[in-house]
């Protein structure tokens, strides 16, 4: 499925669409980092929660639960919230 | 022998390189423009492997590693995090604040010290890492560390981490807050080492978490002889004693004993740095008065002199945090700070005089200095 990568993150992808595969969240985010090695620790953390800053939209819907099921033809964007000085 | 300085700064790092009398700096920045970099080390070991603790305003923590002294960066594999809690409430790093590298036996052993408060191990040279000693989840540890409400205002860190150089099963690290610890079994096991040292008044000095410990540094040529700037003064400990001894009472009283960063001489157990501010009322963070001046003791503390000369005289309202005032080892020795303001400082005369190598960078959080062959 496409997911749109925030500008901060696209050191790893190397741009902002990248395509990536999983029948969760959770599964497209281990995608993304077996693509992108580093991806997800900067967007998740070690508890397996989203960072502060990070939302992630599905069909325009907000995501919280990496559980949260997907199908191929969803559209995925990871969003910053640039927030600081 | 030439000199490199790594500069970690809120918004990037950069790299200086000295020629041989250390009076010209060649600029090689930024790195990781708008990354906030708390400590970059260059291994001692091979001279080469530099490390470098990275966060983002928003992006989570990570390292980067070169091993080719910077001129190209790779992330580790697998930065320092907290094991994962099986009710998903567990701790997550916000940021690796302190990096140290192992015993000279040890080559690609590395820990670190995160915020909020984690000791964490590599043995691959820093690409991956896991968590180290039962500290960061020993239920009486984890009460030491207190709360995010008892950190520093951007966050709980551990910190100081020292290994000794004659035994690598002696170490020391530090917590603000949290106190010091030292470990005699390579770090399986950790106990305070706080005795003598003062806390905020009207806070009970038996209680760890209420100790504040700012930078703790080993003498390279004394390892018995350890110093420390903590928020409550300025502190010698001479082993086998197990009692810090508050040296600071001897700085003017104007100036006071307050501050953060803690400079050892390389050759003299006796001589040590330290740069003071403004701890009083509302803790401004600032030079004192307005005055910076690094003040130094060649008798272990009995007595301090000011050093000043070709500091700003009046009107220079910044500071020097922990990590961001060091020395290398030149004969004689040369002395470094960056300051909260963006200016990068030194001296090649062990702090008689003093000039600008950079001004006009972002607020400096670390500055380490290493000689390469």
């Amino acid at each position: 499925m496409n997911v749109l990568i925030p500008s901060p993150l696209h050191s790893y992808t190397g741009g902002a669409r990248v395509e990536a595969q999983g029948n969760t969240l959770s599964a497209l985010l281990a995608d993304l980092e077996r693509r992108y090695p580093g991806i997800r620790f900067r967007m998740v953390d070690e508890q397996d929660r989203i960072r502060r800053h990070m939302r992630v939209f599905v069909n325009g819907d907000q995501v919280f639960d990496l559980a949260r099921a997907l199908d191929p033809a969803d559209e995925v964007v990871i969003v910053q919230a640039l927030t600081g000085g | 022998m030439k000199t490199l300085l790594m500069v970690g700064t809120r918004k990037g790092a950069w790299l200086f390189h000295g020629d041989a009398a250390r009076r010209k700096w060649r600029l090689d920045g930024p790195h990781f423009l708008g990354h906030i970099f708390n400590h970059i080390v260059l291994d001692p070991r091979d001279r080469r492997t530099l490390l470098a603790a990275a966060k983002t305003g928003h992006l989570g923590p990570t390292v980067f590693r070169s091993t080719d002294r910077g001129r190209k960066w790779k992330e580790a594999a697998r930065p320092p995090a907290f094991a994962k809690a099986a009710d998903g409430k567990g701790r997550a790093v916000d940021h690796t604040f302190w990096l140290t590298p192992g015993h000279a036996s040890q080559p690609g052993v590395w820990f670190a010290g995160t915020s909020p408060q984690g000791l964490f191990r590599s043995e691959d040279g820093g690409s991956t890492w896991s968590p180290f000693s039962s500290i960061n989840d020993d239920p009486q540890y984890r009460e030491w560390m207190g709360t995010v409400q008892d950190g520093t205002p951007d966050g709980p860190k551990l910190h100081s981490i020292i290994v000794d150089p004659r035994d690598p099963a002696r170490m020391v690290f530090a917590m603000s807050g949290g106190g010091v610890h030292e470990s005699a079994d390579g770090g399986r096991t950790f106990k305070p080492l706080v005795q003598g040292l003062e806390v905020v008044e009207g806070f009970d000095r038996a209680n760890i978490t209420f100790h504040d410990p700012h930078c703790i540094r080993l003498c390279p040529s004394n390892p018995d002889r350890l110093f420390q700037q903590n928020h409550c003064g300025i502190y010698r400990l001479d082993r086998p004693s197990t009692e810090w001894v508050r040296i600071g009472k001897s700085m003017p009283k104007r100036v006071g004993d307050v501050g953060f960063p803690m400079v050892v001489h390389p050759r003299d157990a006796d001589t040590v740095w330290v740069m003071p501010m403004d701890g009083g009322t509302v803790w401004p963070r600032t030079s004192p008065d307005g005055k910076p001046a690094v003040y130094v003791t060649r008798n272990a503390g009995s007595t301090w002199q000011r050093q000043d000369a070709g500091l700003p005289e009046k009107h220079a309202w910044w500071t020097v945090k922990r990590q961001a005032m060091c020395a290398d080892s030149g004969k004689p020795v040369g002395l470094y700070f960056g300051t909260t303001s963006g200016e990068l400082w030194m001296s090649s005369d062990e702090g008689r005089k003093w000039k600008t190598i950079a001004r006009h960078l972002p607020e400096i959080y670390a500055v380490e200095a290493a000689e390469l062959a």
